[in-house]
């Protein structure tokens, strides 16, 4: 019998498996994807929001605010990147010039520190690339960058070395309700659990209709992204929105922490909870934004893309996040409705659960608690002695395996053996960035399969893309001649 | 900090033809740099024949077409390291590298020929919709696994693009027992040589679509299938004309990019056409003293171009040293422009600076379509001094022309070379 099942290995569940690792529990986080980080949470705009936009007084706001306080904290124990860069919230209309007004209020009605409006003098000072429509903007100082993959890691790992365990490549087929505990039926066995708390993402609904006969529904709603090369990743210094709408924040052109721009994210609700495919009607909506100089001063070339993807935000009903446990089935306690401001939100969430599992429980903390995590090496940020030494301790980080991020074999097996470690190519890549580069992998995809093989101990045939299912190769030459 | 008079980055044919230049023209203190642990590149995994033909006029594999160089070098004792990342150039030619056993080490290079190939563009570039499973991959990632580690990416191919590498792999995967089913081009031409599309397509009875695109991609963990549709004259694709196949596979050869991150590292001008340096008679760019030749300054289509190309970089390099290093002057006396226009889309090199002109000068280019029974028309100023008519001509082979210096001398007040493409 487990203390607490978290479901969900996104960054919701890492990092409330990570907040709960603190006490004496025995504690699982349960996903059916083959890496942590793998639904919602990998493919977003990776944005630290400030808080401008939740409505005030909602669960959002408040969750939005104080994880924008506690993210850059975090970042610091569990050294993750984060980048203070700032965020703009562009009006080009100056019709619409009032509306940032009401979004001033809205920030301070929120706690949003520093919030003011800038008018176009300034603006223009600030970003010498933004387009000259530009009238006025909302200026948020503590609106940031964060590296989601990694961030998501880094709570799990040390949720891991706080004794939490993984179950990856497990399905929740049903949770049933007894007098005092639940049931998580998995395609990988039967697990029984005093607490859980649902982080299911975009099936956080399908988890909480298990148990409540109050139903929920969760919407997937897609977002798709054009991906820059590095040439353009210091187009802009903040990240720059257009004025709100009604499907969301809009569709933004913003650096990313690893020095990529990126221009969506487009909204559209969808049936299928795992259609994570882009269209092209999208994708031509998107380049057409681009290249109408929309934000920018420039048309953005389209030469310079090199890739798009698309995520689904797990959007409620009534655009709000459900954190609570549920009325009608004690002990599980629901992190639904996560969209955007979801990531950034996410520690804050985590704290809302861990206080009030605490308040029912009362858990005792472990006396052990590991707080601190050490990253991953990011070798092209480090001097060159710094990394001769490492050369010399280690020769794998004298091989350079992915060209373009210049990502080394000391690194990539680093994400392997780490804990809660890499198990695929995608599972590498969302840790090292090895094949996030210009060239999507070309290079370096036969070295991290070898890479990835030698390590696990595993034939080249089954080494995956992700899934079980999504092995590179079919077999050996000739061996169907 | 360790210094050469000439360092090489890359080691493929483009490096090795440039240090054995470069030798041979009498400069011994030379460094080639490869990332990979052998000598010869990408010839490494073209395991086809077809090489060679004008170099040495016989049928050689890649390999042994690179071995033929690497032998050369290793006579002439050219220095060299493999497995040895360049991590950065700079303008004053300091060389930084990176490898397991020295770790970083910085070098001072009197002249450097940069030799670092070109890359496939990815699916990514394309802005093809849908999901991206496993089983997507470029023709020459594909051709890696299949020629070098010996193993098969997927048995159900769809190929989307006619460059060369897919064409290859198109027959490649059939001889290891693939289904190719068919290769789609959203050109209305082949970007690849036409003896390939017969030798490998056609041969097995492969069909080419052109003006077909993949217009969706299936499979949420491994490819099931994708989406192929005609497109009109602007690329889009037209309604009703969709068809669906089946495959595990789907292999990109769409386009070559040559890899100048570290030329633009060291202030390198760029061509907007090529993605390849700007360069000058000698092959030299903007940055005195560095050299470029081989895909990294424009994709070639046949090897022995790159190595006759590089064999002048490299020879310029040394020369560089001899007799310019160190000068205050740069090249002296009159600069001449070459312009492509009408149908021609570039020329390498762009500039010519008499003086330092050699009795022959090979300027080559690309054109922007299929070109039939047309003439290639050079003109001096408004002059036209070449008229030469080639029966075809496609954007998949590359084509030259030889100017001669004495021609160039007698013209007088010669400002402009241009290059077009004339019907009559």
């Amino acid at each position: 019998m487990y203390d607490i099942i978290v479901i969900g290995a996104g960054v919701t569940g890492a990092c409330t498996a990570r907040a709960l690792s603190k006490y004496q529990v025995n504690m699982c986080v349960i996903d059916k994807y083959d890496d942590v980080c793998s639904g919602t949470s990998k493919a977003n705009s990776a944005i630290v929001h400030g808080g401008y936009d939740c409505k005030p007084g909602t669960m959002m706001a408040k969750m939005n605010v104080r994880g924008n306080e506690l993210i850059y904290e975090l970042a610091e124990e569990l050294d993750f990147p984060v980048k203070n860069n700032g965020s703009l919230i562009v009006c080009t209309v100056p019709e619409e010039r009032g509306k940032l007004d009401v979004l001033l209020q809205q920030g301070i009605d929120n706690g949003v520190p520093g919030v003011r409006i800038v008018e176009k003098e300034e603006l223009l000072s600030m970003e010498k690339n933004l387009t000259p429509n530009a009238v006025a903007a909302l200026y948020v100082p503590t609106g940031g960058l964060v590296d989601p993959f990694n961030m998501c890691v880094a709570f799990a790992e040390n949720a891991a070395v706080n004794g939490c365990e993984f179950k990856l490549e497990t399905e929740v087929t049903n949770i049933v309700k007894k007098d005092d505990h639940y049931v998580i039926e998995t395609d990988k066995g039967n697990f029984e659990t005093k607490i859980v708390v649902n982080a299911a993402g975009v099936y956080a609904d399908k988890m909480h209709n298990f148990v409540s006969e109050k139903k929920m529904k969760i919407i997937a709603r897609r977002g798709e992204y054009l991906l820059m090369d590095h040439e353009l990743g210091d187009y802009f210094n903040a990240t720059v929105f257009p004025l709100p709408g009604k499907m969301g924040k809009g569709i933004l052109t913003a650096p990313t922490i690893h020095g990529n721009l990126f221009v969506g994210p487009s909204a559209t609700d969808i049936d299928d909870k795992e259609a994570t495919n882009t269209t092209q009607e999208i994708i031509d909506d998107l380049v057409y934004k681009a290249q109408h100089s929309y934000l920018t001063k420039d048309v953005l070339p389209m030469g310079k893309v090199i890739t798009s993807f698309a995520g689904l935000r797990a959007h409620e009903a009534n655009h709000e996040f459900i954190i609570e446990e549920v009325a009608d089935a004690p002990g599980f306690f629901d992190a639904a409705g996560i969209e955007s401001p979801g990531l950034t939100s996410a520690p804050a969430i985590a704290e809302r659960i861990e206080g009030l599992v605490q308040d029912k429980y009362q858990f005792p903390k472990k006396d052990n608690f590991i707080a601190k995590r050490k990253g991953f090496i990011k070798m092209d940020q480090l001097s060159l002695e710094e990394r001769n030494e490492l050369i010399k301790k280690n020769p794998q980080y004298g091989n350079i395996i992915c060209r373009c991020e210049m990502v080394t074999e000391g690194e990539i097996v680093d994400a392997i053996n780490r804990p809660v470690g890499a198990r695929s190519m995608d599972a590498v890549k969302r840790r090292t960035r090895a094949g996030m580069g210009r060239c999507q992998a070309g290079f370096c995809t036969p070295k991290t399969m070898e890479i990835l093989s030698r390590e696990l101990g595993i034939p080249m045939t089954e080494v995956r893309k992700n899934v079980k299912g999504s092995e590179l190769l079919v077999g050996k030459i000739k061996e169907d001649l | 900090m360790r210094s050469y008079d000439v360092i090489i980055v890359g080691g493929g044919p483009a490096g090795l033809a440039a240090a054995i230049a470069a030798k041979k023209e009498g400069v011994d203190n030379i460094l080639m740099i490869e990332r990979d642990d052998r000598l010869g590149g990408i010839l490494n995994q073209c395991i086809h024949n077809g090489f060679g033909l004008h170099t040495f006029k016989e049928e050689l594999t890649g390999p042994e077409y690179a071995q033929r160089f690497i032998d050369q070098a290793a006579e002439l004792n050219v220095e060299y390291k493999l497995n040895t990342i360049v991590v950065d150039i700079s303008k004053d030619k300091v060389v930084t590298t990176m490898n397991r056993n020295e770790g970083m080490v910085q070098y001072q290079a009197k002249a450097v020929v940069l030799a670092m190939g070109c890359r496939e563009r990815p699916r990514g570039a394309l802005n093809i919709p849908g999901y991206r499973p496993a089983g997507i991959y470029s023709a020459g990632t594909a051709q890696r696994l299949v020629n070098m580690e010996g193993y098969m990416p997927g048995k159900k191919c769809v190929i989307l693009g006619s460059g060369d590498i897919g064409l290859i792999m198109a027959r490649r995967m059939t001889f290891e027992g693939a289904d190719v089913q068919v290769v789609a081009e959203v050109m209305p031409y082949s970007g690849g040589l036409k003896r390939n599309i017969v030798q490998c397509l056609d041969d097995f009875d492969i069909p080419l679509k052109l003006s077909h695109t993949v217009i969706d991609i299936e499979g949420k963990d491994r490819l099931t299938g994708v989406t192929i549709a005609e497109v009109g004259p602007d690329r889009k694709p037209i309604p009703g004309t969709e068809e669906h196949y089946d495959c595990d596979t789907l292999l990109l050869s769409v386009g070559l990019i040559p890899e100048n991150e570290l030329s633009k590292q060291a202030e390198v001008e760029m061509s907007r056409i090529t993605n390849g340096p700007l360069v000058d008679e000698s092959l030299e760019t903007n940055v005195e003293g560095i050299f470029a030749c081989g895909n990294v300054l424009h994709v070639h289509d046949l090897v022995d171009y790159v190595s006759e190309e590089a064999t002048a970089a490299g020879k310029n390099a040394a020369k560089y040293v001899k007799d310019r290093y160190g000068a205050e002057a740069g090249k002296a006396g009159k600069v001449i422009e070459i312009k492509a226009v009408d149908g021609a889309r570039y020329t390498v090199p762009t500039t010519i600076h008499l003086d330092n002109m050699e009795d022959k000068l090979t300027v080559r280019f690309r054109v922007g379509a299929v070109f039939k029974n047309s003439y290639i028309g050079v003109y001096f100023n408004d002059e036209r001094k070449q008229h030469r008519k080639r029966p075809v001509m496609a954007p998949g082979e590359m084509e030259q022309i030889i100017l001669k210096k004495k021609d160039l001398e007698a013209f007088e007040g010669l400002e402009t070379i241009t290059v077009k493409i004339e019907a009559e």
